[in-house]
């Protein structure tokens, strides 16, 4: 992307002084009544924050709670504790009036291309449709809908065609091109380059970086591949089963792990040079890193100590707070 | 704004906006969709002129027909057909023809009431229910569970005694009777259409929840709707005629269809052709909407069968013996040595996409204790290639050439019988989905004892004890609390184990495994590998690993076979093709991959392949590559063939290989060229695009 480097122009400090995004004390429980309220919460306070202009990535396995805080932030789950804050206003139950006003500022482009569309309206009406919703004009709508489609390199000819025509990646530029139509300040991309092939994965993770510098957009980037996370966030967020375990500058937790769990999660994510992967092979294997087939902890305590080998016993009785060491924060007694 | 396409006006607080909405297209839109299946098939065709012509016989009926309905011709009682009147006469001598064409409007207007209230309230509840959640729908499902258990005809008996016999009136209520039901129907198909992702992407631009319904679920149902109201029709024609017949119909002298049969009932034995104008009529209507009710809910291509068609087993059936005739089965290979030559898979020359090709040319070797990774893109021909060694391609694909040589066996040229002994035992499977290897209903233990049975033909003690020795084997700790839970109680990877361990069962010497990771963490997917090469070491067996991930192939692959669009364009030792890519789709795919960089390393863009791989319908004869390669030239476009890349024994499938290596070319992180990309995807036939599927 070498032209697109050049003529960029710079892009805002992340460093402003008021967040775009602050969670605090995040808490999300399933179900209602006591049965679940005595069971782990899917989110168990967390918090994050993210600058204007920054791009701060989730990363977890499959049952972490990272596409619950996604969905928690989007008003599709409801919040059990702790506030959410979207540029100094409390958004943690907003209502639908309020949501509207914010539907153009907070958007999300999910996982599965071929459900985030409806099949039954061409692609210039679900394109608009935010739009419409905030008295655009039809004319002018569809003049956006075609700018936009142009914008992320699909001809503007695709707004009256279906879903259907179009590919998996032209159908997941689509689902980018209706996040990006109301002029967004931050998007929520959950799992969004994930069911993509290589070759498409990259063309559309350039396009949502050539968005973020042109428009100084904020990402929440959600995803389960720390790789595919390092490449496009400047601060990482590391969460296991609702809680964060690790956080902190990009580098920093992907380059040198503090967390016992973060190794183990950098160390998994294979390279495609078998020299170097033999090598990652065996330092995973030396971390003594428990599978985690069988192991739900109870109550309190540390969610990751019947994995980890650095395990003691006040790790079963006091969950460790975030504290500062290196550059990033990290939930363990022992990093 | 867009023709067709205009979201109908769901929001009040939107009325300038609502007004410049034509409102019309989104009707035309519903009926194009299901115009098409109307006309599909002869019976509806009819169905659909016979109503027509009902309607507007009925409607204008004051103005042609011969006699009104009270018209007493008593020089003609009873008769049958006559030219005065054409189907005869009752038994006070009013004319039959008169008298049915001028009720049929009043009755299927009747009808349509049953239908309107049943269908109306029906889909109301099912989408209020859908969209204000759990406590809402419980309260509703309640309340509709009550409605069903009430007896219908009881209640309109009732209603008749009270309020006498006002059709409308009756015809509704029997429509709130049958609103339970089609509540049921709807509820399912909005729930699933509620749980769509586009329904929180509108949630999130801050949709109401009514706009939603309107707006997305709605139209979701419309094929439905249409379905059961056309069966619903039938069921109130009937039932309206059936409360005429016993004398609940519309007041004496006014004709309508029941009360005509049942004055046709009393003059069975004396004027039998009475009976046979109204209840043909009767009939026809009843007929013609179910007729219509059955085009419409037909599935767009439920005519395309999965089990094979006798005229495609007849086919595959010729290709097997024309490969065994023109390759007979060459005994050089090793024993437990795959090998695969220039192997050919393609769909069957039957039914839609017939002929294309899917998978051309491949050739490769897998010598015991080793693993070869298939990589490549979705729609490459990596998963065809590794179902067709076990004989798995689904229906309507089969193996066109080539040879799969086995222990002495081609097995492109085998016949199923032969499969069935060679699978399981020889060659075993593992898939994407763990899940799917194993069924629901049954414990681990059961399935894992009844695989171990059927393969090693040993009895129950010992095959229980050879369950729990292979669980230990794919390293579950718990092996015997394992074997009595059922697949739904234990996590995906431990699924994964589970299915790995029963696809041991048969001591195979060769894993095909399709995507074994795919669907699993990352931590899970090092712990598989390790189980994998652990295996691998111990048994002596070999892997064809088919995967997307270049990572995993470096982990695990002792050689690779690079796909793109159906031929191998490079082959040879992992160390070699990773670290040294000769072919300019593999350079591509590693400049690609986020996880080939990291840290500092990390670029500013990734490197893309513009477009995307084309269709099988569309390979071109010369380098399939040569439209998105960086380094094409003229010399590319002409068949290439598969060359000695110049490291081991490996090949490469490029003109320019040897011209790259030796100017050190990279392919380049440049933008994408927007006119690579322009082109859109055609929808394939159906048959292409289930050969195609790719699970990645």
């Amino acid at each position: 992307m070498s032209t697109a480097t050049s003529v960029r122009p710079e892009a805002p400090l992340p460093a402003a002084a008021q967040p775009l995004l602050e969670v605090k004390d995040l808490v999300v429980r399933y179900g209602r009544g006591r049965k679940a309220a005595a069971a782990p919460a899917a989110v168990d306070r967390v918090s994050c924050s993210i600058a204007p202009g920054e791009t701060v990535g989730l990363v977890g396995e499959s049952g972490s709670g990272k596409s619950t805080i996604g969905k928690a932030i989007l008003g599709l789950q409801k919040v059990s504790g702790g506030s959410i804050t979207y540029q100094g206003k409390d958004i943690t139950s907003a209502g639908a009036s309020q949501r509207r006003a914010l539907g153009s500022e907070l958007r999300a482009v999910f996982q599965d291309p071929n459900s985030s569309l409806n099949p039954r309206n061409t692609v210039g009406s679900s394109l608009a449709e935010p739009l419409r919703l905030r008295g655009v004009g039809a004319a002018e709508a569809r003049q956006r809908a075609e700018d936009i489609l142009e914008r992320v390199g699909l001809p503007r000819e695709a707004v009256d065609r279906y879903p259907s025509q179009f590919s998996g990646g032209q159908r997941q530029r689509i689902s980018v091109a209706r996040a990006l139509i109301c002029d967004p300040k931050l998007v929520v991309c959950d799992e969004a380059v994930s069911a993509l092939d290589l070759s498409t994965q990259a063309q559309v993770l350039n396009l949502l970086a050539d968005l973020r510098d042109e428009r100084g957009l904020g990402y929440l980037f959600i995803a389960h591949d720390i790789a595919v996370v390092q490449f496009l966030a400047q601060r990482v967020v590391v969460l296991y089963r609702g809680q964060v375990m690790e956080s902190g500058p990009a580098a920093a937790v992907t380059e040198n792990p503090r967390h016992p769990f973060t190794q183990a999660l950098v160390a998994a994510s294979p390279v495609p040079r078998p020299a170097e992967q033999a090598a990652r092979r065996e330092a995973r294997e030396s971390l003594g890193v428990r599978t985690g087939a069988a192991a739900v902890p109870g109550p309190g305590g540390c969610p990751f100590r019947l994995r980890c080998p650095l395990a003691t016993e006040l790790c079963a009785s006091e969950r460790p707070a975030l504290r500062t060491v290196g550059g990033s924060d990290v939930a363990c007694h022992y990093a | 704004m867009i023709p067709n396409v205009a979201p109908a006006p769901a929001d009040s607080a939107e009325p300038t906006a609502a007004a410049v909405l034509p409102k019309a297209p989104r009707q035309s839109a519903a009926k194009k969709f299901s115009g098409s299946k109307l006309f599909a098939s002869p019976a509806s065709i009819a169905g659909v002129i016979w109503l027509a012509a009902l309607v507007v016989a009925s409607l204008t009926a004051p103005l042609w027909l011969p006699f009104k309905t009270e018209d007493q011709d008593f020089t003609a009682v009873l008769s049958g057909p006559t030219a005065a009147h054409w189907l005869g006469t009752d038994e006070l001598g009013r004319d039959l023809l008169s008298r049915i064409f001028a009720s049929a409007a009043g009755t299927l207007g009747t009808s349509m009431i049953t239908v309107i209230v049943a269908v109306g309230l029906g889909t109301l509840l099912a989408m209020l229910a859908a969209a204000a959640g759990e406590r809402v729908e419980t309260v509703i499902s309640r309340v509709t569970e009550i409605m069903m258990s009430l007896p219908g005809t009881v209640i309109i008996l009732a209603v008749i005694g009270a309020v006498g016999t006002n059709i409308p009136l009756i015809m509704g209520i029997l429509g709130v009777l049958i609103s339970a039901g089609i509540y049921r129907v709807m509820l399912g198909q909005a729930k699933s259409l509620q749980s769509q992702l586009y329904i929180d992407a509108a949630k999130v631009d801050g949709v109401s929840t009514a706009g939603i319904s309107l707006r997305h679920v709605l139209p979701g149902l419309t094929n439905t709707i249409v379905v059961q109201a056309a069966l619903i029709f039938a069921v109130g024609m009937l039932i309206q005629a059936g409360l005429a017949f016993i004398g609940f119909g519309p007041p004496i002298p006014q004709p309508s269809w029941g009360g005509m049969i049942q004055g046709a009932s009393q003059h069975v034995y004396d004027a039998p052709w009475l009976m046979v104008p109204t209840g043909a009529v009767l009939a026809l209507t009843v007929l013609a909407a179910n007729a219509i009710g059955n085009a419409l809910g037909k599935a767009p291509n439920a005519t395309a069968s999965h089990l094979p068609s006798a005229a495609a087993r007849r086919q595959r059936g010729k290709a097997v013996a024309a490969i065994a005739a023109t390759a007979p089965a060459s005994q050089d290979v090793a024993k437990n040595t795959l090998s695969v030559r220039n192997l050919s898979v393609g769909v069957d020359s039957v039914g839609a996409g017939k002929g294309v090709r899917l998978v051309t040319d491949v050739s490769f070797d897998v010598e015991p204790g080793t693993v070869l990774g298939l990589v490549g893109e979705s729609g490459c021909g990596k998963t065809m290639t590794a179902l067709s060694l076990l004989g798995l391609l689904p229906s309507g694909v089969s193996v066109t050439g080539g040879q799969i040589l086995w222990n002495g066996k081609n097995l492109a040229a085998a016949t199923e019988k032969d499969m069935e002994g060679i699978r399981g035992r020889g060659i075993a499977l593992i898939s994407q989905e763990p899940m799917r290897a194993l069924d629901p209903m049954f414990t681990v233990g059961y399935q894992l004892t009844g695989t171990v049975r059927r393969l090693r033909g040993i009895g129950r003690a010992d095959a229980k004890a050879e369950a729990l020795g292979l669980l230990e084997k794919v390293g579950i700790v718990d092996a015997a609390r394992i074997l009595k839970t059922y697949p739904h109680q234990i996590s995906g990877g431990m699924a994964q184990r589970v299915a790995i361990a029963l696809a041991l069962a048969g001591r195979p010497r060769l894993l095909v495994a399709d995507e074994p990771t795919t669907a699993l963490d990352v931590t899970v997917q090092a712990e598989i590998l390790s189980l994998l090469r652990s295996l691998v070491k111990d048994t002596g067996m070999s892997v064809v690993m088919v995967t997307h991930d270049l990572g995993v192939v470096a982990d695990l692959c002792d050689q690779v076979a690079v796909m793109y669009a159906g031929e191998v364009v490079e082959n040879g030792r992992t160390d070699s093709i990773l670290d040294n890519p000769r072919h300019p789709y593999t350079l591509a795919l590693l400049a690609a991959d986020p996880h080939a960089n990291h840290g500092a390393d990390m670029p500013e863009r990734l490197a893309t392949i513009s477009g995307q791989v084309p269709q099988p319908k569309d390979w071109p004869s010369t380098c399939r590559f040569a439209a998105r390669c960086q380094f094409a030239g003229s010399a590319c476009l002409v068949p290439i063939p598969l060359l000695p890349s110049g490291t081991g024994d490996g090949v490469v499938r490029c003109v320019k290989a040897d011209e790259l290596a030796v100017e050190g070319l990279d392919w380049l992180a440049t933008d994408v060229p927007s006119h690579h990309i322009l082109n859109l995807v055609e929808a394939p036939a159906a048959a292409t695009r289930t050969a195609e599927k790719d699970p990645a």
